[in-house]
């Protein structure tokens, strides 16, 4: 770049020039530092100080932290806080709720506040794995066996449930909802032309899919672009192929996924699951998928009972233009997810948290949340009047069937497996390798072992 | 060489320099060190000392909300390079920049030789290309998301549905394929991934072309205005025809330009993030996912910090080759004149 317009340089200038790069190399590597300086949670100290619950007279206060902000779920939270108000008015409810699908960026928001020993009084996090594996097991939560005893839940919530959603023997979070995840949703109108019934087992499905298939209908609709709903097909299959128990023992005892064929034998049932799904999933979400069922343009789709909201929210009538039934060969079995509030250790206004977590296992509040949300109760002793028909159905079921954790919505295992599942299921949604998806799933089963 | 001409040209000017130095001894010294002060320590700080930070995480133990920083040395890195994920990241990584480099500078180009022809209307045009620089990656890729969104054979949509509306095939499953070109891709001994271009990333790279190429358009129509008139003249009376004034003259006076601008798109692909996002999420699969998605999801989803740290680690190394050598030599040419 040396150019004509240069006589004669001084010292002065080569100064001046020297501190202009200088800049430029700085600002050059603040470019470079934009992506290492991403992976920085806030390097603070463990916060051992604030682990002491406080004991200052500041009880005026409630904070609560949740990914509750679309209709619905913000509605029956605001339930919950109308009947808290009812209980101790004159507290001032700080709602801090960071939006995000699936909770993703709430749940950085919610590392960096504990990291950082400035917990909220309690937060939203899925029962189960998710908060033992990422929670408890850190020792971040303060065990709340009393107030289960107390309040009686441990007669009102179903036994497998907490045995489930304890650690240890001890509790760390109050279920205020349930979701199932493994349902089937389907066009009445198209299954009643071609008359054909919903498919109860995975046989039934094959003979029902291959009759839409010839007439040209999309039997099942799969979503994939927010990289859960193949993750979510292939749970529901696992449960078929192994039932409860043995399902269960699959996150316990991670030998088994090397060891027992029936995991070759999930994998087949969804590479044929697959071949009668649309071929544009990965552009899909799962809600997307759903549209095509009550639009008529495919027959099935398999997906948690939050697409019973969406139907309803889009107009369409249950039982005219959709109906459900357990996903195929799930039938008698109720594939769990819950969002449960826990009390971080070093709560600022611990006493509020506490009244806090009584109205969530209350009956009151469960039956002030759900209606709202779309879910149903942990609880089997709900008003039933004030739910629709399907959760009425559910709320059956739930009493009645046997339970199994969602791996992918955080009951069955830690988040670091959730993810290595995902992968191998997501890569496998793409290139169908049958080889390659199971050595992903034996290598993901090492993160159950940590 | 400069000392002695300094000496020489403006002694009188120097002589007052000093002078004046003499009068402000103080603040002469001291004024520069604080103004520059409070941003050389927050360079410190924010960018080295959490350089330094996160290289200390890649080699350390922590996974999970309680650091460990026992020392592990480079399993981290190994596991990253091992996995499916990464070497599929860095596939992509190499076919976007590839891609994206040499579209937006073929395009800005193209569009820069194109206006400086004295068209009429010249700002106009200018500033219809420059728009899609002033809008968020976040957007295009939304935008461009809906553009490639295949349908189904029944009922395309998208631009699917334009090609069936003018009669034309439809071409492919724009986003959804996770087909590797050339047919399945070369399949190498010791990777865990085919090599080839990952076909569902090319919306991804026309997106990204479509965004960035007014960029290059601007800074080449700033270089050929800068080509003095008398040059091009010189060769035209020299016989030259057009093409060759273009191919001898102009175009080597435009390589300074060029090169700034690879290195200013080389680093934003490099570390893209966001227009991937928000179009594809990385999937089919992992055919279009990139090292800033796999860091992000590893380090806040997995709460794997220490796998996290290592991927920063190795993006920054990325970035390095491709700034570092360019530094050396703006210093050295800087130094040299």
């Amino acid at each position: 770049m040396s150019t004509a317009r240069n006589r004669g340089v001084t010292r002065r200038q080569i100064m001046r020039r020297a501190l202009a790069l200088g800049l430029a190399l700085s600002s050059g590597s603040s470019l470079l530092a934009a992506c290492a300086g991403g992976t920085q949670p806030t390097p603070t100290p463990a916060p051992q100080a604030a682990q002491t619950p406080a004991t200052t007279g500041t009880e005026d206060k409630l904070e609560i932290f949740s990914w509750w902000t679309n209709p619905g779920e913000a509605d029956g939270l605001a339930a919950l806080f109308d009947i808290f108000k009812k209980r101790k008015p004159g507290v001032e409810i700080i709602n801090a709720t960071v939006a995000g699908g699936a909770g993703t960026n709430a749940k950085a928001v919610l590392v960096t506040r504990m990291q950082g020993g400035n917990p909220p009084d309690s937060f939203q996090v899925h029962a189960g794995q998710e908060l033992i594996g990422t929670w408890v097991v850190a020792g971040k939560m303060e065990p709340i066996n009393d107030l289960f005893e107390q309040e009686g839940w441990l007669k009102v919530m179903p036994k497998t449930l907490l045995d489930q959603i304890s650690y240890k023997g001890e509790f760390f979070s109050v279920p205020v909802n349930i979701h199932r995840s493994n349902m089937l949703w389907y066009n009445k109108k198209l299954l009643a032309d071609h008359g054909l019934q919903p498919p109860r087992t995975l046989d039934d499905f094959y003979t029902v899919a291959e009759k839409l298939k010839a007439a040209g209908v999309t039997p099942l609709s799969v979503g994939g672009k927010d990289k859960f709903e193949v993750p979510h097909l292939f749970e529901d299959l696992l449960l078929a192929v192994f039932g409860p128990t043995d399902y269960t023992k699959l996150f316990s005892e991670p030998s088994v996924w090397e060891s027992d064929p029936r995991v070759d034998e999930a994998i087949e049932v969804l590479d044929r699951f697959l071949s009668f799904a649309n071929e544009d999933r990965a552009a899909l979400s799962w809600a997307d998928a759903a549209q095509r069922v009550i639009d008529g343009t495919a027959a099935m789709t398999i997906m948690g009972d939050w697409a019973y909201g969406y139907f309803i929210n889009k107009g369409a009538k249950p039982g005219e233009v959709f109906g459900w039934a357990p996903s195929p060969g799930t039938d008698g079995m109720f594939m769990w997810l819950s969002d449960s509030f826990g009390l971080p250790k070093g709560a600022p206004h611990r006493s509020n948290a506490i009244e806090w977590l009584k109205v969530c296992g209350s009956r009151e509040g469960q039956d002030a949340f759900n209606p709202k949300k779309g879910s149903i109760p942990a609880r089997t002793d709900p008003d039933k009047s004030v739910y629709d028909e399907y959760l009425r159905y559910s709320i059956d079921r739930f009493a009645q069937d046997a339970l199994a954790p969602s791996v992918v919505h955080g009951a069955a295992a830690n988040e670091a497996y959730m993810t290595e599942y995902g992968n191998a299921l997501n890569v496998f949604s793409a290139s169908r390798d049958k080889k390659q998806v199971k050595s992903m799933l034996i290598e993901a089963a090492r993160e159950l072992s940590r | 060489m400069a000392e002695k001409a300094a000496g020489a040209v403006r002694p009188a000017m120097a002589r007052r320099e000093a002078v004046l130095e003499s009068r402000l001894p103080r603040v002469g010294q001291w004024l520069p060190l604080l103004v520059i002060a409070p941003s050389v320590v927050a360079i410190l700080v924010f960018v080295y000392g959490f350089i330094l930070w996160t290289t200390l995480v890649s080699v350390s133990r922590w996974q999970g909300i309680v650091p460990d920083f026992t020392f592990v040395g480079f399993r981290n890195y190994a596991t990253i390079f091992l996995s499916y994920r990464f070497q599929s990241d860095l596939r992509n990584t190499i076919v976007f920049t590839v891609f994206f480099l040499l579209g937006s500078l073929a395009i800005g180009l193209l569009l820069a030789v194109l206006l400086d022809s004295k068209v009429r209307g010249e700002s106009f045009f200018r500033t219809v290309y420059l728009f899609p620089m002033a809008i968020s990656f976040v957007v295009t890729g939304t935008a461009w998301q809906w553009l490639f969104v295949p349908g189904t054979p029944q009922e395309p949509t998208g631009l699917n549905l334009l090609f069936r509306k003018l009669g034309l095939p439809i071409f492919i499953d724009w986003s959804t394929t996770s087909d590797v070109w050339p047919n399945g891709g070369l399949q190498v001994e010791w990777l865990r991934v085919p090599l080839g271009i990952p076909l569902a990333m090319l919306p991804v790279i026309i997106a990204a072309i479509w965004q960035m190429s007014g960029f290059t358009m601007a800074m080449y129509l700033a270089a050929l205005r800068g080509i003095p008139d008398e040059l091009r003249e010189a060769a035209r009376v020299d016989g030259a025809s057009e093409w060759q004034v273009f191919r001898y003259i102009t175009f080597p006076l435009l390589q300074p330009i060029t090169l700034s601008a690879v290195i200013v798109l080389g680093h934003i692909s490099l570390k893209i993030f966001d227009l991937i996002m928000t179009q594809t999420g990385g999937g089919p699969g992992f055919a279009t996912d990139v090292p800033g998605i796999f860091m992000y999801e590893t380090t806040f989803k997995s709460n794997k910090y220490a796998e996290g740290a290592s991927i920063a680690i190795v993006m920054l190394v990325m970035v390095s080759i491709l700034i570092v050598p360019y530094l050396i030599w703006r210093l050295r040419s800087e130094t040299e004149r």
